[in-house]
């Protein structure tokens, strides 16, 4: 079998139901060990290991919650937006599913960041929140999420409100590359990037590899998350199917 | 030690910070459970539904 | 006979129109709710007039969200409730075509005559007449983007219970860069600034929505008559 023949088989394989079902069940306890561990490490490094900031003191240390949990808010409505498009084109319910199944995680990032940057801001601009292109576009993004999840549930054919919810949160990712460039395209108070950027970071290794391990740690985590709530999703989107009654005995 | 607690005088930030982080991690693990658990329950009505019927 | 794109486009918007002009009454209420809640901030905040204009953008701006909301329900509801809309999406004409003919209708009855009504509006919360032309074009391109970014929520909600609700809660925050960069333009003219680039991105706004809104909203029809 050539390469791409192995390629669009397994590609195949992800739009059934049971394949991803069983997948899910089996990638969870994986995916959060490593996240488990990473996290573990990034938590104990960053707090206790990284040294302290020149600038900011021993304040830097929230970077290693915030940062990745920004990271992730806009990571998780790009992949729910991308299932989002792959289920209404080739209509595809595992797509639904996946979308589903990211929103209430993403939203829960969303918050995260919000909450971790207002308790950073604090001490480092003087304020809990102010008006900037950022912060701004991370709410609007918080919105977002809530009302393509209200969407969802507002109808009572459930694969209605699936489309409706998927056209919504295609719509709204036009607010993602508004809050990852609003800082090089405004002069804000919120500062630019640390990790991404052309050339190498800014910060040295010691400060650098925690936050890179929370960064991973945050990914593995949400992908075992979503597996969990994946595997209900597929369920609720299957009822009928026979491959359920064996399911749901393990 | 103490020094590590005070957080350089920033702990008021920092350690709930740290927490709200925690229990957002909790939360999602938790509530995910939750969710499998109610399709479950759900998927296996239905089935029972579906085989006392025929 | 066959009727092309542009023809279907004109018919439909005469329809909507006369429609509209059909019932007075319905195309006051958001112009009447428009004045009545720019009338609310200054009752209570009960400050100077000079006080007020720095206000006043953003009294305005959402003010003349809120309105245009508030009508949006209206623009498929009618016809989706007696049958009208399937007949328009079975007629063979695309439905993108029909869609974008029922939102300008909208923005002409809605959104213009908020334009129109604003210097009035702006006058009474103390906007320097300086800053008229720049008031007057912002809302213009804002009320007409909003149109139709409401068109797509409005494809979304029709028929689901306490839409109205879900629809705003949709719409508004795909609406906040408008409104931060037309309050933003209305400011600096105010200020005696050029206003010049918020406008210029208003206008990148709105011609982003034009052109991309329609397919969406008929894409949200679809969804919705399936």
């Amino acid at each position: 079998m050539t390469v791409e023949r192995i390629m669009w088989t397994w590609f195949y394989k992800l739009a059934s139901p049971p394949y991803v079902y069983g997948v899910a069940a089996a990638l969870m306890p994986w995916l959060f060990g490593i996240a488990a561990l990473a996290i573990g490490y990034g938590v104990v490094a960053g707090l206790a290991i990284a040294p302290p900031d020149y600038q900011q003191g021993e304040a830097f240390r929230m970077i290693y919650v915030h940062v990745p949990s920004a990271i992730l808010s806009v990571t998780i409505y790009t992949i729910m937006a991308c299932a989002s498009a792959v289920a209404l084109i080739w209509r595809i319910k595992v797509g639904h599913a996946v979308a589903a199944a990211s929103a209430p995680i993403g939203a829960s990032f969303t918050l995260l960041t919000l909450v971790t940057g207002s308790l950073w801001g604090r001490p480092m601009w003087g304020t809990y929140w102010a008006w900037d292109p950022r912060l701004t576009s991370e709410l609007i993004l918080l919105f977002l999420y809530v009302g393509v999840m209200s969407l969802r549930s507002a109808f009572e054919d459930p694969a209605r409100g699936d489309r409706a919810a998927a056209l919504l949160s295609v719509v709204g990712v036009v607010n993602v590359p508004i809050v990852h460039f609003s800082v090089v395209w405004w002069n804000s108070l919120h500062q630019g990037a640390t990790i991404v950027r052309l050339g190498a970071p800014k910060m040295p290794g010691s400060m650098l590899w925690p936050l890179l391990s929370m960064w991973l740690g945050f990914m593995l985590f949400y992908g075992a998350v979503l597996c969990i709530r994946l595997q209900g999703e597929v369920l609720n989107r299957e009822r009928q199917s026979a491959w359920v009654r064996e399911a749901i005995k393990s | 030690m103490s020094e590590f607690w005070s957080m350089g005088g920033y702990a008021r930030y920092v350690w709930p910070c740290f927490g709200f982080t925690a229990i957002v991690l909790l939360w999602n693990l938790w509530a995910a459970r939750r969710s499998l658990r109610a399709a479950r329950l759900r998927a296996g009505r239905a089935l029972a539904m579906a085989a006392s019927e025929s | 006979m066959s009727v092309g794109a542009w023809e279907a486009f004109l018919l439909i918007l005469q329809r909507e129109l006369r429609l509209s002009f059909r019932r007075p009454d319905q195309l006051l209420q958001p112009l009447v709710f428009f004045l009545i809640v720019t009338t609310l901030f200054p009752l209570g905040l009960s400050v100077q007039l000079s006080l007020l204009r720095d206000m006043a953008p953003a009294v305005l701006w959402v003010a003349a969200l809120l309105s245009s909301l508030l009508s949006l329900d209206s623009l498929f509801k009618s016809d989706a409730d007696d049958g009208t809309l399937e007949q328009l999406a079975l007629s063979g004409q695309g439905l993108t075509v029909i869609v974008a003919a029922k939102t300008v209708a909208h923005w002409l009855v809605t959104g213009l005559a908020l334009v129109l009504v604003s210097p009035i509006v702006g006058t009474a919360l103390g906007i320097p007449t300086t800053a008229f032309a720049t008031m007057l074009l912002s809302l213009g391109l804002g009320t007409l983007t909003l149109s139709w970014l409401g068109s797509i929520g409005a494809g979304l909600t029709i028929g689901v219970r306490r839409g109205n609700v879900l629809l705003s809660l949709i719409v508004l925050p795909l609406a906040m860069p408008l409104l931060i960069f037309g309050a933003g333009a209305t400011d600096r003219a105010i200020a005696g600034a050029s206003a010049a680039g918020a406008l210029y991105f208003l206008a990148a706004l709105c011609v982003l929505t034009c052109t991309l809104a329609p397919f969406a909203a008929a894409a949200a029809l679809r969804i919705t008559l399936e």
